[in-house]
């Protein structure tokens, strides 16, 4: 009887994971089946497509990079502070999350736009920020931050202060200790919130085209290429995404594949 | 957990959706879904309220878009019984590829040039749009009023009062190309973008107070047209070519014109 209600379980797991696999699977592999190979290779060889895709490359390794360094801070100040008003910047740092895109390069654009609340002093400074390379990166971070520091808010959650604390008595300076101890045993939490909010920065389009705009070379990202092209022709929109799925799928599944490497160290 | 209780709480929720899908469906009108060109958005609406109000049964669902994207979804076997792209274009491919029958022109549309009431870049003619450092929004060439944007660029530049040189400075004064025209609307309106290049019909009454126009002239200017069409496998055909003909009729043309299109009344 329990080796049936064993069996049993089993099927219904497998049958509820593929039926997840394939709803999320034959989508993209209908799109890869739309575009020939040949048809693929010859749109990333458009100069506009390869100066977009330089561009998002450029454009998501600054925005990563910005969130790194601002939102380790934060998570660290989230998780370990105790000050009022917490919760309430807990839930703020979600919030960009759930705002629509279109909504986010509104409010990028009245705060930092020339007639915004920092955009005017930073004009009387000679700084203009939309319609250029910085906002797209500033719209990117601003949208996948959160992913980050949600994900490294929950690594340091459950990190075992035990370890910490041990470092301390044999004497570890704080900064010490983060580097050594605590990075390296929060590590996967950090990764997989890096890729999250990478590719999240990657398929980013609504706050950019609202927030920089579109123009090739400057501010046209793979994403806004896509949907600039299926205004006119739908197979060169598809052809782009895939080149945009394939630099996602090779980044992400090398990270998965690192990330394992460096858990075995 | 009380099993009872919760059983209970569920089947009278199930019960109460059931029975208000019932209520929904025993009273049947006619829905006509219109697939219409985002542009048309403003003065459609007003003819909804109107035209139900007239024609009791009949309720009428808009999909608004580009349309590029409504063309592809007609295409794709969406179901809709009227089509209004923003032009001919695009009901000419909807039309060769045996979508929609026979098409009629019910309005028309110009371009005009838009500043935002501060005018930081003191642009009072379109001369001064060819200025240095002046921050021109413009819809992508993919989309249609980017191409007539072009178009009247082109024109200009043909011109001896304008010529090449002016033409060539007005593009390189162009910062970003955006999607459509309302997006260009929305970043002259907050003052990002010195100027824009739109529909007339886009200066609604929301943005006539914080933009100012600066017309083109009609040699230079291109006229849009938009064709309407009932769909080849309408559900509600009679329904949808008395849409058409409402649309035609003093009474359609009257809101038309109201939001600022160019009707054949005048």
């Amino acid at each position: 009887m329990t080796q049936m209600r064993q069996w049993l379980a089993r099927v219904l797991l497998g049958m509820l994971a593929s039926l997840f696999f394939l709803f999320l699977g034959v989508p993209l592999v209908s799109l890869l089946l739309h575009a020939s190979p040949g048809v693929v290779w010859s749109e990333l060889l458009q100069p506009d497509v390869l100066q977009a895709l330089q561009l998002s490359l450029l454009t998501t390794t600054l925005s990563l990079f910005i969130t790194v360094i601002f939102g380790l801070p934060v998570a660290y100040i989230l998780v370990r502070g105790r000050f009022p008003g917490r919760k309430l910047l807990e839930t703020l740092v979600t919030l960009p999350t759930v705002l629509p895109p279109v909504v986010a390069g509104v409010a990028l654009l009245l705060t930092f736009g020339r007639m915004g609340l920092l955009g005017y002093y930073l004009k009387l400074l000679g700084l203009t920020i939309p319609f250029t390379t910085a906002a797209v990166v500033m719209a990117q971070t601003f949208v996948a931050a959160p992913f980050f520091v949600n994900s490294a808010k929950a690594g340091l959650e459950q990190f075992d202060r035990r370890y910490e604390l041990a470092a301390y008595t044999l004497r570890a300076t704080p900064f010490y200790t983060f580097r050594r101890v605590i990075l390296p045993l929060i590590r996967p939490a950090l990764l997989s919130g890096m890729g999250l909010a990478w590719a999240r920065a990657l398929g980013e389009f609504g706050a950019t085209i609202t927030f920089a705009g579109n123009f090739p070379a400057i501010t046209q990202t793979l994403p806004t290429a896509v949907f600039m092209a299926s205004e006119t022709d739908l197979d060169k929109a598809i052809a782009i995404a895939v080149v945009l799925l394939a630099v996602s799928f090779g980044l992400l599944f090398a990270l998965r594949v690192g990330h394992a490497y460096l858990g075995d160290r | 957990m009380n099993h009872p209780r919760c059983t209970v709480f569920l089947f009278s929720t199930i019960f109460l959706f059931l029975s208000a899908c019932n209520t929904a469906s025993t009273s049947p009108p006619v829905t006509l879904k219109i697939f219409a060109a985002s542009s048309l958005k403003a003065p459609f609406t007003e003819i909804k309220s109107k035209y139900e109000a007239t024609y009791a049964g009949v309720s009428i669902s808009y999909n608004f878009d580009g349309s590029q994207i409504l063309e592809h979804q007609l295409a794709s076997g969406a179901a809709a019984d009227v089509f209004v792209p923003a032009d001919q274009l695009h009901m000419q491919q909807a039309s060769d590829a045996g979508l929609v029958g026979t098409s009629q022109i019910f309005a028309k549309n110009k371009l005009i040039v838009i500043v935002p009431i501060s005018n930081a870049a003191k642009i009072y003619t379109l001369k001064d749009l060819a200025n240095k450092g002046v921050k021109i929004d413009v819809a992508d060439p993919s989309v249609p009023v980017g191409q007539y944007g072009l178009q009247v660029l082109d024109n200009l530049g043909k011109s001896a009062d304008y010529g090449p040189a002016y033409a060539n400075s007005v593009k390189a004064n162009v910062v970003s190309r955006e999607t459509n025209a309302k997006a260009v609307v929305q970043k002259v309106q907050l003052g990002e973008a010195d100027a824009g290049i739109i529909y007339q019909t886009d200066i609604t009454p929301a943005i006539a107070n914080k933009v100012v126009a600066i017309d083109i002239p009609t040699n230079f200017n291109v006229i849009a047209e938009y064709p309407i069409a009932a769909t080849k496998n309408a559900t509600h055909a009679k329904e949808a070519q008395a849409f058409i003909r409402y649309l035609l009729s003093s009474d359609g043309q009257a809101v038309l014109t109201k939001y600022h299109f160019v009707t054949s009344g005048k």
